[in-house]
């Protein structure tokens, strides 16, 4: 502890920065506790903050103990320590963070100070495109930086103080940069270097390598970006901004593009990590009854007296799954992650059968019957399954009649029954009797709401007359959530 | 505070002696550990080299490497000490002619003499340098971890009998875990955490280089590439790092110094373990423009 205190004094500006940047982790939601603090502080003093990779690495090492949350750590650490370490500087003036706008840049153009940042300055846009295109095709990533700061300082026409967001200022700056047509005329190049014999794998593989050049780039334009606006704003508010959700806490119904496919790359991980604690549940849970035989064997080393009693493993009995899915636009995503997670987990169960409906219902349980990738079935799932029966707007009241006139035999006291939905019934009939019929028959039936709990019984949602029949109802908003649920189902 | 190393530059150069290509982030935590005294607990998918690094460092270091591989059902007389109980059988036997003391008896046979050491009790007592290896630490029940917690904060092991047993030098230890389960907080909390993902491509095809020594520049940058596209598919199970060095070592095997979609497809079967990967893969880089060939019939 006193080792600390003492390099507070030593250096207090870094360690007022790290204070606050643990501060901005913890509302980030990553749990930094003190002892963790310490040893960042501690780590720091081994590590100058001019290697700023090393710096980084140090600081992940002691404060984020889950990979998840890598990327909000990586964001945070840009906004906090983006100003530290020379070859970041913005400008060599360094009055102005927001450097010369596009009118002014000629008249003023002194003698520039950094080599870095070399002859990019006073150059024409096509000129300016022509660099970007040859680091590009080279790969030169001193280049491709410069270059990015060019055309941040350029093209995003940023103001001091502008209440506007940062993607705002990238999307501005991307559309002058036409990246995509550079894509294609890079490609085009090397086609015609290769000329004919270039096969299509070789072609595939060029085309990542370009694209994997440009993604960087367009980092490098985000970071800069970034740069800026920290400079102007200062880093607690602009962090307050760049706070997001970290991806298990992301609402299924309200995810991006982007926070969608990163769900969907969690699932895998998260499956697997099921079924290996589901398995080894069900291995240790109580023992079973008394096994004789194995007993009086043992009872052999003590001399006849039965010392140490052996127990059979028990068998407990796996139940049978039935899922009943809303797979509407509002939830389809829903409904989705779902079946994907119950179908990963399929065998912990003796038989799991799928139906998914929005105002008719299908049956889907052959979609996954003998696949090896079940997020192609659940794709087929959502573009094969005939599930409109009049107009396509959610009706629970006929989707429910439908299922339990031709599948209700089917329920059996093994049996547990999972609805997911929003019970969004657009003022149709809620045939809540079916529900009841079937808690009558299955051994439970729960039914998963991916709405907040505030929402539920509000405007068209009838979810409460359907969860008085239920053995459990429950809100289902984030993969967490999810991951509960199947956990104590089992 | 031990002073093993003196750099962080000082780490990456000795370890890229012993084949292993460190990255910024491996080396500067590598260094961390030593300064700090700190655990480190590494954790990424299967095949990425977390196992290798504690090997690795134990080998620049010169040290001897004292491995617990981790399993359901460890316990502490296999993790950290337990009584010889026939070795103390057999000294009460011979005490029993003679006529000595119950208490003198006690206290003899719960000596240093009648300890077997177990992994962890020997990574501390171990007079010469040690690296000590916690392999998949993710196996161990939630309970049994505890059991790793004092020996990892304060390097000491306490034996009812014996009292406080404490480190006559402080190893360096690597646990790993393939993340199957979260390890508890109180292991965390006691770790360095270094995430150990694929590498990108300029490393990947410098380990490919160093560990297949036949290989060609050319070989080796295209096999990297490939790899890293085929990561970018959404697959059960992305080739490791491993394989691709398999696959490398195939392609030379089959004498092949350019890769072509006929060669590749052929042996997606070494970097691919699902059938349902190989056919994605293959589709995927089929399916561009003028492919004109058939895949393979094998589903």
């Amino acid at each position: 502890m006193t080792d600390t205190e003492e390099v507070k004094l030593q250096d207090s500006p870094l360690f007022n920065l790290l204070e606050g940047f643990v501060t901005e982790l913890r509302t980030a939601g990553l749990p930094v506790s003190l002892v963790e603090n310490i040893d960042a502080a501690q780590a720091v003093r081994h590590i100058p903050i001019e290697d700023r990779d090393a710096f980084k690495y140090a600081l992940a090492a002691t404060l984020v103990k889950n990979n998840a949350h890598w990327r909000t750590f990586e964001t945070l650490f840009e906004v906090y320590f983006s100003l530290r370490g020379s070859e970041y500087a913005l400008d060599p003036d360094g009055d102005n963070p927001f450097g010369d706008n596009a009118d002014d840049q000629e008249g003023q153009e002194g003698p520039q100070g950094e080599g870095g940042e070399g002859g990019g300055q006073g150059l024409s846009p096509e000129e300016l495109a022509e660099l970007l295109y040859q680091a590009l095709m080279k790969g030169d990533s001193a280049l491709m930086r410069a270059l990015a700061k060019q055309a941040v300082k350029r093209y995003a026409g940023m103001e001091p103080g502008r209440p506007v967001g940062g993607t705002y200022y990238l999307y501005r700056t991307l559309r002058n940069l036409d990246l995509e047509g550079m894509l294609e005329r890079l490609m085009d190049q090397s086609r015609d270097e290769a000329g004919e014999d270039q096969s299509s794998l070789d072609q595939r593989l060029e085309r990542d390598e370009y694209e994997h050049r440009i993604d960087e780039l367009r980092k490098e334009i985000e970071a800069e970006i970034r740069r800026r606006l920290v400079a102007d704003r200062g880093a607690e508010a602009m962090a307050k901004t760049l706070r997001k959700p970290l991806p298990e806490d992301v609402d299924f119904m309200h995810a991006s593009r982007d926070e969608m496919a990163n769900l969907r790359r969690a699932i895998y991980p998260l499956t697997r990590k099921l079924a290996v604690r589901l398995a080894r549940k069900r291995r240790h849970g109580r023992k079973g009854p008394l096994d004789f035989r194995n007993t009086v064997r043992h009872s052999l080393s003590y001399g006849g007296v039965p010392a140490e009693p052996k127990f059979r493993h028990p068998k407990p009995s796996k139940p049978e799954i039935i899922v009943i899915a809303d797979i509407s636009g509002s939830v389809a995503a829903f409904a989705r992650f779902t079946l994907h997670l119950v179908y990963a987990i399929s065998g912990q169960f003796s038989k799991v059968r799928a139906f998914v409906f929005i105002d008719g219902l299908d049956e889907v349980t052959s979609f996954f019957e003998g696949v090896d990738d079940i997020a192609e079935a659940v794709h087929r799932v959502n573009t094969e399954a005939d599930v409109v029966w009049v107009d396509g707007h959610s009706d629970y009241g006929h989707a429910f009649e439908v299922f339990w006139e031709n599948f209700g035999n089917e329920v059996g006291p093994k049996s547990t029954v999972l609805v997911l939905g929003d019970a969004r019934n657009n003022y149709h009939a809620s045939q809540a009797w079916i529900m009841k019929e079937i808690q009558h028959r299955a051994r439970k039936l729960f039914w998963l709401n991916p709405e907040p709990k505030a929402y539920w019984n509000t405007g068209d949602s009838i979810v409460g007359e359907y969860a008085a029949h239920c053995d459990g109802c429950f809100e289902v908003r984030n993969l967490r959530q999810l991951e509960g649920f199947v956990d104590n189902l089992v | 505070m031990s002073n093993r190393f003196e750099s962080v530059d000082v780490v990456r150069k000795g370890l890229r002696e012993v084949d292993y290509l460190a990255d910024d982030g491996i080396a500067g935590i590598a260094y961390l550990a030593d300064r700090l005294d700190k655990p480190v607990l590494i954790e990424g998918p299967a095949g990425t080299g977390k196992t290798q690094l504690a090997k690795s460092v134990a080998e620049m270091l010169g040290a001897r490497l004292i491995r617990l591989q981790c399993y359901e059902g460890l316990d502490e007389s296999k993790a950290l000490y337990e009584w010889n109980y026939k070795k103390q059988l057999l000294r009460i036997q011979t005490e029993r002619e003679e006529d000595t003391d119950w208490d003198e008896i006690q206290e003899d046979i719960f000596s240093n003499e009648f300890l077997l050491t177990r992994p962890l009790l020997e990574a501390i007592r171990a007079e010469d340098p040690v690296v000590l290896l916690i392999d998949e630490v993710d196996r161990v029940e939630v309970e049994t971890e505890a059991l790793l917690l004092e020996i990892l904060s304060d390097y000491q092991v306490s034996i009812p009998e014996l009292g406080t047993l404490e480190a006559r030098q402080i190893p360096l230890v690597f646990l790993t875990s393939n993340n199957t389960r979260e390890l508890s907080e109180a292991l965390k909390r006691r770790c360095l955490f270094l995430h150990l993902d694929y590498p990108d491509m300029e490393r990947e095809k410098e380990i490919v280089l160093t560990k297949v020594p036949d290989i060609t520049e050319n070989l080796a940058d295209q096999v990297a590439r490939i790899v890293r596209s085929i990561r970018q598919l959404e697959l059960k199970k992305a080739p490791s790092v491993s394989e691709t060095i398999d696959w490398a070592r195939t392609l030379i095997l089959l004498g092949i110094d350019q890769v072509t979609e006929q060669d590749a497809i052929e042996t997606a079967n070494v970097l691919l373990k699902y059938r349902s990967d190989i056919d994605k893969a293959i589709k995927e880089f089929s399916s561009n423009a003028n492919a004109h060939f058939e895949a393979p019939v094998g589903s």
